[in-house]
């Protein structure tokens, strides 16, 4: 059977259960575009920039598991999907992302809208291709999906010269096509799995430190089956919320920067971290050299090379997360930790996380009350800053994959087509987008894909007329010198119903409840622009290149860094 | 050698751009690479890469781990602790007239090095061996005043296992080719 590349590919895509397309039109990408009414089931979603493309094809896969899948021309298309994949990458999110070329005979001519669009993303991809006929463009499909989804996943760039689309040639959709040089491990090394168990067994104040690792694996009942059969307090990530549900008597939030006290004093007192899918980041280590510095760390991952890389280990253990943890918890005996609970406990009952009491609309409990709306069953994607933290703060995640974040590259911007991407991957999950001014502001143009496409997100903007997070730096550590952040805002109200979003504006904290209660009434996107407190900062706060020990509660309760009091014995908690 | 340098050697599918892939996360991860040689290996479509990290300003197996991570590179191994051997070629081109001539010539037999190009103001010298022998070379030739040089960087190898020649000798190196063909198939080496 004779199909043209175009044909190729769209075949292709449907045999990797590909359902959906986030992109954008051009010259180099249009003989696909011809094709694409051929193919109703792989439904397109024009987005208004390719950074939508890329960032809503991420916030699919974070939220549905698959690979998502962005299309975008040569040259700026292309370049326009760098930040996208960046993002994808630093968070190992499975996309896959095709992009035009110009014809064959004209690369490397300097041609109109010719750009090296796989040297520039190179070091931002698992892997990437140029595709030099269409006979090898199912092959190259088939090996993309596989790369990107298995192992640490990834973003893989496929680029498509324009008269390879049109190119005739045999399609033929290969059975496997694994590379010689790729095979992840997954099973963990029995002598290894061993020493984790003995440890785990003889640790008096263990901490689980959980990321995304675990959500990538699914290993949910895995990570609840060693935290209930060992007692052990779990601590996530940013990116490891929800792992494991946020309710749990075992769960003491997430840690780093911006985390709860309790849980970066849990870190630095423990006597063993068993850090599970998480990679050591700085933003949750705070000071590298003093994290953790009373423990034996043991850490599980995907990636061998994150073994080692930022933290020293004492037994690393390279394997699926699932996988290894099952295979630990046959060896972890039942064990209760009541002291080192209870301690825990005395640190959360002191420096709680909780919405502060304020008669003004402050951030904090526009998040809770969204999380009381949707009685925490919300997706929540969050722009990058202030808005961000908060959301993660104060909406309790009991389910997997409800918070889509961008962790590792911090993309402002990122809130509002994750949430279109994510609304699309799950059309019956409730979608909140959880944004800041200035974020919200980088990508709001997708408002018109939301309409184009129907696609139900609510929004709500936590504006506070600053570049929140950094007001905060300039505040804290730049002596108010408040440069380049306060921030002049268009209408947000009137901007939506330029789009036909219906919109309101909230500016005291009773009118809160009912906006929300109306934004969910309403079937359709909506957008809730909520004027909150504007120089409230985000606690409590490890200041950069301090210690998590050191970390500063908000200044209304405490005035002092928490290390002091954190050091007392546990009966004077 | 000193202790502080570590030899790598890579089995790297031979793809557009995979040398570029590897230079990029050298210089991404800020590696300090002493010298990178590639040519083709015993496997058709393969190529075989030696690199010599120093171990005193990188961490050799962050750069293992991620040359093993870069989805061309089938293995990696640091061979630094095996018993290898290690070669490094240079030419060598040093400014002679006939006064000179004869005295560069016995500085080059004694070092096991040939001439290969004799030119009526210069020597080219050709000089194998370990990075030691090739800077010793180079060491006494500047008092000739030295042209050019250009250096190849280290090839190395495990030695092979020594025991009783035998009957076992003289396998079909095609059959073996083929084999090792087939385990890089099958046999993929890990990475993530």
């Amino acid at each position: 059977m004779k199909l043209s590349g175009a044909q190729i590919l769209c075949e292709s895509l449907q045999k990797e259960g590909a359902e959906v397309i986030f992109g954008f039109p051009g010259g180099s990408v249009l003989p696909l575009y011809d094709v694409l009414p051929q193919y109703p089931k792989l439904r397109h979603i024009l987005v208004r920039h390719e950074q939508g493309a890329a960032h809503a094809a991420d916030g699919y896969a974070r939220a549905t598991g698959k690979v998502g899948v962005c299309v975008a021309t040569s040259g700026p298309g292309a370049t326009n999907l760098v930040t996208g994949i960046a993002n994808a990458c630093l968070d190992s999110v499975p996309v896959v992302a095709i992009t035009g070329q110009v014809a064959r005979p004209f690369i490397g001519k300097d041609a109109f809208q010719e750009v090296d669009i796989t040297g520039i993303t190179l070091p931002i991809t698992k892997y990437n291709y140029q595709v030099h006929s269409a006979g090898k463009i199912a092959a190259t499909i088939k090996e993309a999906f596989y790369l990107a989804r298995t192992g640490r996943p990834g973003p893989i760039l496929i680029d498509v010269p324009r008269d390879v689309f049109a190119e005739p040639a045999d399609f033929q959709y290969p059975t496997e096509h694994v590379p010689p040089g790729y095979r992840p491990i997954l099973q963990g090394h029995p002598t290894q799995i061993k020493k984790a168990a003995k440890l785990i067994n003889e640790a008096k104040q263990p901490v689980i430190l959980a990321g995304r690792g675990v959500q990538i694996s699914g290993a949910y009942d895995e990570l609840k089956a060693l935290a209930e059969t060992a007692q052990i307090p779990v601590i996530t990530t940013l990116l490891g919320i929800g792992c494991f549900p946020g309710s749990h008597a075992l769960s003491y939030g997430w840690a780093g920067m911006h985390g709860m006290a309790y849980a970066n004093l849990a870190i630095n007192d423990t006597d063993l971290l068993i850090a599970v899918g998480m990679r050591f980041d700085d933003r949750v280590t705070g000071n590298v050299n003093a994290f953790a510095s009373k423990a034996r760390v043991i850490h599980i991952d995907i990636d061998p090379a994150e073994i080692g890389k930022n933290v020293p280990v004492d037994v690393p253990i390279v394997g699926d997360i699932g996988t290894v943890l099952r295979a630990l918890n046959k060896q972890v005996s039942s064990a209760r930790h009541l002291e080192w609970l209870r301690q825990l406990d005395g640190w959360r009952g002191k420096y709680p996380n909780e919405v502060r009491d304020s008669s003004s609309l402050i951030p904090q409990y526009v998040v809770n009350q969204i999380y009381q709306a949707t009685r925490g069953e919300a997706i929540i994607a969050t722009g990058v800053g202030q808005n961000q933290m908060w959301a993660a703060q104060h909406y309790t995640f009991d389910k997997p994959n409800a918070l889509v974040t961008s962790g590792g590259l911090g993309t402002m911007g990122f809130g509002l087509p994750a949430a279109l991407g994510v609304k699309v991957g799950c059309p019956d999950r409730t979608v909140w987008c959880i944004d800041g001014d200035g974020s919200f502001q980088m990508t709001l143009h997708e408002l018109a894909t939301l309409v184009q496409d129907r696609i139900a997100v609510k929004i709500a903007i936590l504006n506070n007329g600053y570049l929140g997070m950094v007001r905060q730096w300039q505040e804290l550590f730049y002596k108010k010198n408040y440069v380049a952040t306060p921030l002049s805002c268009p209408d947000f109200v009137k901007i939506a119903e330029a789009y036909c979003i219906p919109a309101l504006r909230v500016e005291y904290r009773e009118e809160v409840k009912p906006a929300i209660e109306q934004a969910m009434a309403h079937d359709g996107p909506f957008l809730i622009d909520f004027h909150v407190e504007p120089e409230e900062n985000v606690y409590p706060m490890v200041a950069p290149g301090a210690s998590l020990a050191e970390v500063m509660v908000a200044p209304e309760r405490h005035h002092k860094k928490v290390s002091d009091s954190a050091k007392l014995p546990v009966s004077n908690i | 050698m000193t202790a502080t340098k570590h030899t790598l050697v890579a089995l790297v599918a031979d793809q557009p751009g995979v040398l570029n892939r590897i230079a990029s996360l050298f210089r991404r991860r800020g590696f300090n690479i002493e010298s990178v040689t590639v040519g083709h290996s015993e496997v058709a479509n393969y190529s075989r890469l030696t690199i010599v990290v120093d171990g005193s300003t990188t961490s050799v197996e962050q750069v293992r781990k991620q040359l093993d991570k870069v989805i061309d590179v089938v293995k990696v191994s640091d061979i630094s602790s095996d018993n290898i051997v290690a070669r490094e070629m240079a030419l060598i081109k040093v400014k002679s007239g006939s006064a000179s001539r004869g005295e560069i010539i016995e500085i080059a037999d004694l070092f096991r090095a040939s001439i290969v190009d004799v030119a009526s103001e210069s020597l080219t010298i050709c000089v194998t061996g370990e990075e030691d022998k090739v800077d010793a070379l180079i060491q006494l030739l500047r008092g000739f005043t030295i042209k050019e040089i250009a250096r190849t960087g280290r090839v190395a190898m495990s030695r092979g296992e020594i025991g009783p020649l035998g009957a076992a000798g003289g396998a079909t190196t095609a059959a073996e080719a083929r084999r090792r063909g087939r385990n890089l198939k099958t046999k993929g080496v890990t990475n993530g």
